[in-house]
């Protein structure tokens, strides 16, 4: 009687799959799950018939490594972050994704050389680009800041500076500072005099840092103009200058790009719709649109250019993209790879040069 | 009653059903004791499981790490071993022994299998707590291990010539054991160099002997202050009448009730460049207005938030043993004709000692663990060693490392517990 029952239930699920084929998709919430569900899951279901079920999570990654560990895995994507992407890729945890099924630009460029250097992972494929960059209060500084040398230059623009407390994204910016090409801050950062000479640009402005850990406060410390300029995330700023106006301006220069991805976790029931899926929404046309809902940029350079307005209908989004051409001209990729590697030791470092 | 000399066993007493008395009482008492184990066990067992298991199984972290021996399979719990061939050669070849071809041989026997158990980023990641740059050498070397031809020696090194770094052996080495004393040299900023030998590790990197010395000096500070502060307070409690003393006492206990992260944050708006403290100095001229005073983010800050928050730990056991101190040994005193410190020092202040003891006590220990205060107010130069044991919990999540530092955080605590117990005595505290 139970094997019966078994066997039924399972027939069922099935004829079920068979005929209503669908993926579920777990993301971050809030606006950024918002302009997922219009940008992609929506024209997906248009197209494929395949239904969409959106959920949410506060790091989507989390209930991947419980899933799997468990055997029970209900999601099929889920967008996580870079260093989350490598981490559960190395432990067996995703699915490995062919770059093959990658559609390629508009003008026929082959997806891996459309999308920016990085971006397409053994696990993972990234969807949007999302940065580091300093920003200024206007009213509180005198003239206009421009590079990131100037983030460092006490003396030209005085007063306090806000910087993330650990040592990822400030050595590179340190080195930008110093005159470091973007493309060689890593080479040299692997160097010991490299480090050395981080460390020595950090020292000029030390007495002059407030240390921030969450997101939120680095906006929040330039409005109260506990600080002139301060390093944050990029949509953060713009979420403060845009929707809240407050005069806050975002320098490019020298900015630090990440991505978040798309991965599919091990045993996700619906494989082949994932696949489709990521496949889907990470073509130019999808990135593009997803743009104009919230200000992280496109992962394929072909993208940048369909960019449209922000759903206010009057803001340019272009301009807000750490991928926009002009926001590129000194721009770096975080190097992961790099930092699973030296996050100890530098660190480590980081934390006694800030106890001296 | 049986003759004593038919029953040689016993000379003594016996009962009235004739057992011997001592054996009776014994009887009786084991039932009691064992009614009394019965009624502690629930509150026994709640605390093996809760809170010395859990414990146990942290510090055991800080000497043993299986992370470069065992893969676990996260679908079925199985555990698969991992990396054997080279924990064989390193059986059979004392520590030292240049690594040869066979050496190399086991080891790209074991990165192809760490490609197949995908457990190149595990020991990747065991091998750079030790060796920082290495994790990289294992996920690369394990997605390139199959094309790899002999001889392996040369096809290694040319993949990367960090392969040969005689450190990295010495790291392997010790890592192919799971017991291991490593992370509790690097809790004292020491490290072993390639030939085994133990040193400092390089200035710039030297960092937990610093914040234990900072975590003991900024905790004894703290006592201190909160003891000068928290005397007079306690005195003025005890001898208040009863209606004006618990009126004062909801004021200590109001903010000892109040969420801590409130009170911390309350710290930060008052004490901050553009708070209220700074903002009322510049108001009365006192500062101008680029000369801010720095109070917050530093030692500073976290000594004042820290010293206000303990405070009640201190006025507390000071109250409860000032309240029954009779006043006419002071008065008996001074009609003696002892002046007023006299009197202080030689009668009042002696019968406040265990007060004293035990809020000295409970204010040292808690704040030599104390946690979200320094992170939220320490900035760069106010943290403390617990900020770093959460750091390697949350961050960087080396455990091992963690549990090393909080091992050796617990010694330190006991040690001093022990020497207060033979300088102050542990008979004369008291909490209440």
């Amino acid at each position: 009687m139970k094997k019966i029952l078994i066997l039924t239930t399972a027939l069922s699920g099935f004829a079920f799959a068979a005929t209503a084929a669908e993926v579920t998709v777990m993301s971050w919430g809030g606006a950024y799950t918002k302009s997922q569900v219009e940008a992609y899951h929506k024209p997906f279901t248009a197209e494929t018939g395949i239904k969409v079920i959106s959920v949410d999570a506060d790091n989507p990654a989390t209930p991947i490594k419980a899933q799997v560990e468990a055997g029970n895995v209900t999601i099929d994507v889920a967008d996580v972050e870079f260093s989350d992407a490598i981490r559960l890729c190395d432990e067996g945890l995703l699915e490995e994704i062919d770059p093959a099924i990658l559609p390629a630009a508009p003008d026929g460029t082959p997806a891996t050389e459309d999308f920016i250097d990085g971006a397409i992972q053994d696990c993972a494929v990234a969807n949007i680009v999302w940065s580091t960059v300093f920003a200024y209060n206007k009213d509180n500084v005198n003239g206009t800041p421009t590079s990131i040398a100037d983030f460092f230059d006490t003396e030209k623009f005085p007063g306090k500076r806000g910087m993330r407390k650990s040592a990822k994204a400030n050595l590179e910016m340190a080195l930008m500072a110093d005159g470091v090409p973007a493309g060689e801050v890593y080479g040299i950062l692997q160097t010991p005099e490299g480090v050395d000479r981080a460390f020595a640009k950090l020292d000029t402005i030390k007495g002059d840092i407030v240390w921030w850990e969450a997101g939120a406060q680095p906006p929040q410390l330039l409005a109260d103009g506990e600080v002139v300029m301060s390093t944050a995330y990029n949509g953060r700023i713009f979420n403060a200058a845009v929707a809240e106006s407050q005069p806050l301006e975002v320098v490019w220069d020298g900015q630090i790009l990440d991505f978040d991805l798309f991965v599919i976790p091990k045993g996700a029931p619906n494989k082949d719709e994932a696949m489709k899926f990521i496949a889907f929404a990470t073509d130019t046309k999808r990135l593009a649109d997803q743009a104009s809902y919230i200000s992280y940029g496109p992962a394929r350079k072909s993208s940048g250019a369909l960019v449209g307005l922000y759903q206010d209908g009057k803001t340019e989004m272009a301009p807000h993209m750490p991928t926009a051409e002009a926001n590129l001209a000194n721009a770096l990729v975080n190097n992961f790879e790099f930092w699973v590697d030296h996050d100890a030791e530098l660190n480590e470092r980081f934390n006694a040069w800030l106890a001296k | 009653m049986v003759d004593a000399t038919t029953n040689p066993t016993n000379t003594g007493l016996t009962t009235a059903d004739g057992k011997p008395l001592k054996a009776a009482l014994a009887h009786a008492q084991a039932r009691s004791r064992r009614r009394a184990f019965l009624l502690v066990l629930p509150l026994l067992l709640f605390i093996v499981i809760t809170f010395i298991v859990p414990i146990g199984q942290m510090l055991k972290r800080s000497v043993y790490n299986d992370g470069f021996t065992v893969q676990k399979n996260l679908t079925t719990g199985e555990k698969t071993p991992i990396m054997v061939n080279l924990a064989k050669w390193f059986d059979e070849n004392p520590a030292g022994t240049e690594p040869d071809e066979a050496a190399f041989a086991a080891l790209v026997e074991d990165l192809k299998q760490l490609k197949e158990t995908r457990a190149a980023g595990q020991a990747g990641t065991r091998i750079n707590y030790e060796l920082s740059g290495s994790r990289s050498l294992f996920t690369q070397g394990a997605r390139k291990a199959k094309k790899l031809q002999p001889p392996y020696k040369e096809a290694l090194l040319e993949l990367n010539p960090k392969w040969n770094d005689p450190k990295l052996w010495q790291v392997m080495r010790s890592a192919s054991s799971n017991f291991t004393g490593t992370f509790f040299l690097a809790a004292t900023d020491r490290t072993r160099d390639a030939d085994g030998n133990i040193r400092q590790v390089e200035e710039n990197r030297q960092i937990y002997l610093k914040l234990f010395k900072r975590t003991l000096k900024l905790s004894v500070l703290i006592t201190v202050l909160t003891l000068i502060l928290a005397y007079p307070i306690a005195h003025l409690l005890a001898t208040l009448p009863l209606r004006y003393s618990n009126l004062l006492m909801i004021f200590v206990l109001l903010p000892f009730w109040t969420s801590l992260l409130v009170r911390t944050t309350s710290w930060m708006i008052l004490l901050q460049s553009q708070g209220v403290l700074n903002d009322a100095m510049v108001a009365m001229g006192l500062i101008s207005d680029d000369n801010r005073i720095q109070m917050m983010y530093n030692q500073t800050g976290t000594v004042i938030a820290m010293t206000h928050i303990l405070l009640p730990f201190m006025v507390l056991p000071l109250y409860s043993v000032m309240r029954p101190i009779n006043p006419s040994y002071v008065r008996a005193a001074r009609s003696l004709g002892a002046t007023s410190w006299t009197a202080f020092r030689r009668i009042y202040f002696p019968q406040t000692v265990p007060g004293i003891a035990a809020g000295g006590l409970l204010v040292f220990i808690l704040a030599v663990g104390y946690y979200i205060t320094p992170a939220l107010v320490g900035g760069s130069d106010g943290t403390l060693i617990s900020n770093l044991i959460a750091f390697h919990m949350q961050k960087s999540l080396n455990w091992s490392m963690a549990a090393a530092l909080a091992s050796l955080l617990l010694g330190g605590i006991l040690i001093l517990y022990w020497l207060y117990d033979r300088l102050v005595g542990i008979d004369n505290l008291k909490l209440g």
